[in-house]
């Protein structure tokens, strides 16, 4: 078991996540070393253990917002994934609707969010807007994606489908879904991190229009009363959150694909 | 004798003044006349670019003739579905679906019970000697375990005709000398008939009742050969003096193909 190249498959491993919590713990000792020798006041630069003390004092609230932001995260996530297979596995059986719409798609992508979102707030409820947001920026990577996989299928397996007199519905079941799968998977990976950051800037943008209670809110509220350490603990649960979603995802993935699929073999050799 | 019984069976499918011009102009096959007779193991050969993999899609239906017909014994005959089984060069399994739920497709796309399609699926895994493979995943099987698996999908309707497009090329010689048995057993206790593509002369002599020599530019039939060797056929006839001057035979008659079809 102990072959050299096993230990230093296993040295690997442990510096992997060795290494950055020293470069983390480096990092956060220099920055509270300069905010103190140079006594910069919190409203400018708040030191580590001040954040970590706002985050503790103000957990109640800020924890409240978190929700707030991670319900419409996962909303339009979920809108986004049933939206964008949906349109997906419809433009690849009508030509007609894809032609028509996918331009369209294409447009609602490429139009920064940041610009769409002080326009929707005017038009819809601002819980909706937000929600809006959170869909645009993640549905196109889910479709674009999708509609890759239903595209890739193997051409000897669809003869084959169709020599045996396959249906449509039994060709998408059964070959083009599947076939799929794994592109899909990767578009979700990437819708994740995008539904919370339009779920942000939708709320960023409904901030200044004094409605909201989300986690961005909070950060925005915080700017104006100039209370930078909550700034900086709102924004550290924001990363949190954004890491456990991609983790989450790369999980599903994982179970999902790991009986065959390339990307989520173990390597053996 | 093998030949006889040959004679007197029927044609099962016919091939008649079969063309096909692709878009771009190729022409792959012109006035291909091709008669498969119930029972038999027919083989084509010929060089790459001869056709003989075209004709083998035509006579499955997966591409339309640009000339000519194609005429199955009864007009009823090519609706059936289970008529047909299908293997190609590679093994074309569905990675996300284990042995048994591969075998079981053809089936599961005819809407078969469940109950019995079970069966079936496990007899046509110990025809070809997977049956404790069933909850394995393509990917854990070695390529000749694969083509096992792609066979046993295409037995798994017993069809009556059994189409195999250079199925071993790219096997090695030990697995694929091994498959050559199987499938001759298969195709005895079945009594199905065989269409094989292949380049192998070695292959096609071991394994037919009937060679189609074919030419290229433009795709058509150059001889047909009867190999009357008796089946079954075992290694001691791979070895024996019969087998050689079979093969020579052939490689002649391939080398006059490649002359006729013209060197590109």
């Amino acid at each position: 078991m102990t072959t050299p190249a096993a230990a230093r498959e296993r040295r690997d491993q442990t510096m992997r996540i060795v290494l950055p919590i020293i470069v983390f713990a480096l990092i956060l000792g220099a920055w509270e070393l300069v905010v103190r020798w140079f006594n910069i006041p919190p409203y400018v630069l708040p030191a580590p253990g001040r954040i970590a003390e706002t985050l503790v004092a103000d957990w109640s609230l800020l924890w409240q917002s978190l929700l707030v932001t991670l319900i419409t995260t996962f909303e339009g996530f979920l809108l986004a994934a049933i939206g964008g297979v949906g349109l997906a596995v419809v433009f690849n059986q009508v030509r007609v609707i894809e032609y028509s719409f996918y331009p369209y798609a294409v447009i609602l992508q490429v139009t920064p969010i940041v610009a769409i979102a002080p326009l929707l707030l005017i038009y819809l409820p601002q819980q909706v807007a937000v929600l809006v947001c959170a869909w645009i920026v993640a549905f196109f990577p889910v479709l674009a994606n999708t509609t890759l996989g239903l595209n890739s299928v193997d051409r000897n397996l669809a003869d084959l489908f169709s020599l045996y007199g396959a249906t449509r519905g039994q060709v998408l079941w059964n070959l083009k879904l599947p076939s799929a799968l794994p592109y899909m998977l990767g578009g979700l990976r990437i819708a994740g991190g995008l539904s919370l950051i339009g779920a942000v800037v939708a709320e960023i943008a409904a901030g200044s229009a004094g409605a909201g209670s989300g986690l961005a809110y909070r950060i925005a509220e915080s700017g104006y009363r100039l209370n930078i350490p909550r700034m900086f603990a709102a924004l550290l649960l924001l990363s949190v959150a954004g890491v456990a979603i991609f983790y989450l995802l790369a999980l599903v993935n994982h179970l999902a694909l790991r009986r065959w699929h390339e990307s989520a073999l173990q390597d053996e050799r | 004798m093998p030949l006889a019984t040959e004679s007197r069976s029927h044609p099962l499918v016919a091939l008649r003044g079969v063309g096909k011009t692709f878009a771009n102009g190729t022409v792959a096959l012109a006035g291909l006349d091709l008669t498969v007779r119930e029972g038999e193991f027919l083989s084509l050969l010929g060089p790459s670019g001869c056709g003989k993999s075209t004709a083998l899609r035509i006579i499955a239906g997966l591409t339309e003739p640009s000339a000519g017909s194609v005429d199955w014994r009864s007009s009823a005959a090519k609706e059936d579905e289970g008529l047909l089984g299908f293997v190609f060069q590679e093994p074309t399994l569905m990675p996300w679906a284990n042995v048994f739920n591969n075998v079981l497709l053809p089936l599961k796309l005819k809407r078969a019970p469940a109950a019995a399609a079970a069966e079936r699926v496990n007899a046509a895994l110990e025809r070809v000697g997977l049956q404790k493979f069933a909850t394995a995943y393509p990917r854990e099987l070695s390529g000749g375990m694969r083509m096992r698996v792609s066979i046993a999908r295409a037995l798994v309707t017993e069809p009556a005709l059994l189409l195999m497009d250079e199925p071993f090329a790219a096997l090695d010689e030990i697995t694929r000398f091994k498959l050559n048995n199987d499938l001759l057993e298969v195709w005895q206790a079945l009594r199905t008939t065989v269409v094989f593509v292949t380049h192998s002369v070695f292959e096609s002599v071991y394994l037919s009742s009937r060679i189609v020599v074919m030419a290229a530019r433009p795709g058509r039939v150059f001889t047909k050969l009867a190999i009357g060797a008796p089946y079954p056929r075992d290694q001691k006839f791979r070895t024996s003096a019969d087998y050689a001057a079979l093969t020579r035979r052939t490689s002649d008659a391939l080398a006059q193909a490649m002359a006729a079809g013209g060197e590109p």
